[in-house]
């Protein structure tokens, strides 16, 4: 198999992780631009969860004003270059798109807006004032996407802005979690600090908020606290041999490979378990690095599985195999895994059944785990814990914090959105979230 | 099998496409090329005292991703000695003596007309066009349109060419005056064979804003231009129609201005022209659009069963009348096919917008397929005009087809509005939403304020 040759280079491993989305140039955009009908009413905008006014950034694109098609993406999305690339963009805008029922390929939206964003970004153009100053100041916990929209939306309408993050870089999953063939590091670091020159919030780096003595500061210092921290690690599979090596959890892998590059240990035979994008990317990514044999394994059939079409397909283009209706039952190996002990199931009235005696082995000699990621409820529950008692706030079983529409948690001086609220969805999602976050916490301040 | 072949008033060429006088006719060399790659005639790059020209010459109008939907021109005439011009039109003629090769000339005394026409004659041009067209440049120097502009005299230099000329001469038209018949009727009166038209449009195609110059910008600064390509066709087939109508003209006419392909060419022949003439296509393309306007008008005159050039030659003119001579009664209204629309509410926001608020969206939002209100409906097309479909809206003929009546009729029965609120008003008892109604509409999720 082996469609890509194991990277040993940085040039090696630019060509695998060529960018799905490439920039487009002046001319390309001016073509594509030229296509868009200019919609009434138009339906990507109502596809997209930020509701970018997209035919108007796409008509300034085409006029020649393309410092306000980024002004026209960002008043909607702070993250609009990230989004351009990273976006799912065929189940959202473009999926919308009028030109899918014409059988006419649809706008490729996600690559205007990352042509027009980049452009403002490489200029360092500024196109926001922040508002008059109101005296208030928020601290928010994780330089996410919803952390440093939250932070834009907040230093618009006044409010000082003090950002800690847990690690050494800021943008989230953008950084650790995205696929390296959808966003660059340094796309996605350039673009906060694009954001930070405009906006003038601070970020503290290094500074993960834990114990209950930091949250009592931060209550004592800020008016107001914004919970931007996402998921947590991979969960655990719960089955003998999970802790050989060669096991690994997908998004762990994928930080490790976002950071380390060609560097990145990758077996020769991959396991990848699970059905969602998360265990997609990680598929793609393994063939990428020159593994000899990729299998996704999933316990129902594909039909059922999260993931998008699409990423299943990339999978597939990549190089990867796939395994249905099988549950792993054992990591077998001495010490490093040697394979992967699976059972065949049927599904009868929408359960699956094992089938006795179907058991077979896989070998391999690398396991990625894409079972999900699991809830932050360590830190959760510090905040929870004191207030439980006075105010009556509540996390759900899942560990969710459950807010109200302005994304207040039952705490009123806790805020929160993206993947800590909703399960992890998108980045356009966390975007869209914190932005209604930030005037949730700016009604909350005037008060 | 099409018979391609023409003849315009005793100028013969295989088919009725011709290059116009410009850049593409600079040169014998380039007409070899053109000639050879299928075109039928060629009006020689318009010969006299040689000019200097500036640099840059071209502007241009891009319609989104379009390139040069107009074109605008800063040159003159021939800037090579007509020696060389004229050892060239003889090498090209002895090569392709069936093709007609058109001198185009633009002098100013009557010497000079006559002694010109003698060396191109000699030379064996089989045919003269009169530049009296030029927009720009020769007219500051008492050419060109400014000739083409006052009939008296464009009608006495043909009177000077028709004294010497033994081939057939064209008189080209400036279209930079109100009345194109006039100059025609003076181009026949002073004894022309044939007109040709139209010649470039007074122009500024667009002003750098940056630096505060239209284009073409020569050293900070510019002048007027002349405007063509296909922007430019709706003006020159109506100013062809008005000539090929008008009964004191009734000379032939070579039809110009934004032909590009087999069914411009068409357009211009059902409107009376005999043969076409073409430059910003080539000028764009290049010879070989040729191949495809061939081919492509020869396919549509034997499906239609036409033989020749001369049986669909004017076959429009009786079909295009004096308004007041429409039928009042013939209605119309648009119907959209759900099966082809695909939502994306231009009709709407257009007929809402720009015309008689005579389509209505679904209160489901998921549907975003709009309908028609027949009883609003005034048939004015709009809707069909921007659905990018195709046949998607078409425009459903709703009278019984038994009544006609026109304004001249209705004028002539007394039967027409005369005072500012007379009862007569066509748009009387059309819906109109209250002004206030506009401001209480749903708009959409992102507009804002
Ligand atoms: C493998 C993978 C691939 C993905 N691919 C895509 C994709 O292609 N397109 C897309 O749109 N979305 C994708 N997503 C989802 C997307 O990345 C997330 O939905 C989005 O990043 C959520 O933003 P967030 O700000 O809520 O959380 P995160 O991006 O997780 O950011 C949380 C931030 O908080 C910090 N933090 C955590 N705990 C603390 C603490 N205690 N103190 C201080 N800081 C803390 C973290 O270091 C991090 O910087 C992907 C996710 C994964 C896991
Ligand atoms: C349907 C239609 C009706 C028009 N009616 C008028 C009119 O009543 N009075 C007028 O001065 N111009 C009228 N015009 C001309 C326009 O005002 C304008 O001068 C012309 O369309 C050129 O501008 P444009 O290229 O932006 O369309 C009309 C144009 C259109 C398309
Ligand atoms: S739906 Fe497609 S064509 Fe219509 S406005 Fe949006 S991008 Fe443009
Ligand atoms: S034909 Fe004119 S009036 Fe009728 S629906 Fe279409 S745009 Fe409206
Ligand atoms: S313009 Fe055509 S395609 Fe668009 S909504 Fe109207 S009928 Fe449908």
């Amino acid at each position: 198999m082996a469609e890509y040759k194991r990277p040993s280079t940085e040039a090696e491993f630019a060509a695998n992780f060529s960018p799905k989305k490439p920039l487009m140039s002046d001319t390309e955009a001016y073509y594509e631009s030229s296509r868009c009908l200019y919609c009434y009413d138009a339906p990507c905008i109502n596809a997209c969860p930020t509701g970018i006014d997209i035919p108007t950034f796409i008509r300034q694109i085409n006029n020649d004003n393309k410092d306000g098609a980024a002004k026209t993406i960002y008043e909607s999305n702070w993250f609009g270059h990230a989004c351009g690339n990273v976006c799912p963009t065929e189940e959202l805008c473009e999926g919308a798109c009028v030109y899918n029922n014409s059988d006419v390929k649809p706008i490729e939206i996600g690559r205007l807006q990352a042509h027009a964003t980049d452009k403002v970004i490489r200029s360092k153009k500024k196109l926001f004032i922040t508002g008059k100053p109101t005296g208030k100041k928020v601290a928010v916990i994780g330089a996410g996407p919803a952390g440093v929209s939250c932070a834009c939306e907040l230093r618009m309408l006044g409010h000082s802005v003090d950002i800690f993050e847990a690690r050494a870089k800021a943008s989230g999953l953008c950084v650790h979690g995205v696929a390296p063939y959808k966003l660059t590091n340094e796309e996605a670091v350039d673009e906060i600090a694009y954001l930070q020159e405009q906006f003038g919030f601070n970020i503290h780096y290094n500074k993960p908020v834990n114990g209950r003595a930091e949250l009592d500061k931060l209550e004592k210092d800020y008016d107001a606290i914004f919970i931007g921290i996402g998921l947590g690690a991979t969960s655990a599979l719960g089955i003998p041999g999970e802790n050989k090596k060669g096991v690994m959890g997908a998004l762990e892998f994928v930080e490790v490979l976002r950071n380390k590059h060609q560097a990145t240990a990758v077996g020769n035979a991959v396991i990848v378990l699970g059905g969602g994008n998360t265990a997609m990317d990680a598929a793609s990514e393994s063939c990428r690095m020159g593994a000899e044999s990729v299998i996704i394994a999933y316990r129902r059939g594909p039909e059922e599985m999260g993931a998008y079409s699409f990423e299943f397909d990339l999978a597939k283009k990549s190089g990867s195999k796939a395994l249905f209706n099988v549950t792993p039952v054992e990591i077998m190996g001495n010490g490093s895994v040697t394979g992967v002990k699976f059972i065949r199931n049927k599904t009868a009235y929408g359960k699956i059944e094992a089938i006795p005696g179907s058991e077979f082995v896989e070998p391999c000699d690398m396991v990625l785990l894409g079972t999900g990621q699991g809830k932050q409820v360590e830190l959760l529950e510090q905040i929870s814990g004191v207030k439980l008692d006075q105010k009556g706030r509540i996390l759900d079983n899942r560990g969710r914090i459950v807010v109200n529409e302005h994304y207040q948690t039952s705490n009123p001086k806790y805020f929160a959105a993206g993947d800590a609220v909703n399960g992890g969805v998108e980045v356009v999602n966390a975007a869209a979230e914190a932005k209604k976050a930030a005037h949730g916490i700016d009604q909350y301040l005037k008060k | 099998m099409a018979d391609l072949r023409t003849n315009l008033a005793g100028i013969k060429s295989p088919n009725p496409f011709w290059l116009a006088s410009a850049p593409p006719t600079n040169s014998g060399y380039q007409i070899m090329k053109a000639f050879d790659a299928g075109w039928g005639g060629a009006v020689w790059k318009t010969l006299g005292v040689p000019v200097v020209n500036v640099s840059s010459r071209y502007g241009s109008v891009n319609y989104r991703d379009k390139r040069m939907v107009g074109f605008n021109n800063i040159e003159l005439i021939t800037d090579r000695p007509l020696k060389d011009n004229l050892r060239e039109i003889s090498e090209v003629k002895k090569r392709f003596p069936e093709h007609a090769v058109i001198a185009s000339l633009m002098v100013e005394t009557r010497e000079e007309w006559h002694s010109i026409i003698r060396d191109v004659e000699n030379a064996g041009a089989d045919g003269i066009e009169l530049n009296f067209g030029c927009p720009h440049g020769m007219c500051e120097r008492g050419m060109g349109s400014a000739v083409g502009q006052e009939p008296k005299v464009l009608q006495t230099i043909v009177g000077w060419v028709k004294e010497v000329a033994k081939v057939p001469v064209i008189t080209k038209l400036t279209p930079n005056i109100s009345d194109i018949t006039r100059p025609a009727r003076a181009a026949r009166a002073g004894g022309s064979d044939a007109i040709s038209l139209i010649n470039t449009i007074q122009s500024i195609v667009g002003v750098d804003i940056d630096q505060f110059v239209p284009y073409p910008i020569v050293d900070g600064q510019s002048t007027n231009g002349g405007y063509c390509g296909p922007a430019v066709k709706p003006i020159a087939l109506n100013m062809v129609k008005n000539c090929a109508q008008h009964p004191e003209v009734g000379i032939p006419i070579s039809g110009i201005g934004g032909v590009e392909n087999w069914r411009d060419a068409v357009e211009f022949i059902l409107l009376g022209a005999t043969t076409v003439q073409v430059c910003t296509a080539v000028m764009h393309f290049g010879f070989g659009i040729i191949r495809e306007i061939l081919p492509g008008i020869e396919r549509y005159m034997d499906e239609k069963g036409f033989k020749t050039i001369e049986d669909f030659r004017g076959k429009a003119l009786p079909n295009i009348k004096h308004w007041e001579d429409l039928n009042l009664k013939y209605k119309v209204t648009a119907s959209i096919n759900e099966s082809k629309c695909i939502g994306c509410q231009l009709c709407y926001t257009a007929c809402e917008d720009g015309a008689h608020q005579a389509i209505a969206l679904s209160n489901d939002p998921a549907n975003r397929i709009p309908t028609i209100i027949d009883e609003n409906c005034v048939g004015c097309n709009l809707c069909s005009l921007v659905c990018p479909v195709e046949d998607c809206i078409t425009m459903e003929r709703r009278d019984d087809a038994k009544q006609h009546l026109t304004w001249a009729e209705r004028t002539a029965a007394g039967n027409i509005p005369k005072t500012f609120n007379d009862e007569l008003a066509g748009g009387l008892h059309h819906w109109v939403p209250e002004p206030g109604e506009a401001l209480a509409k749903k708009k959409p999720r992102h507009y804002k304020g």
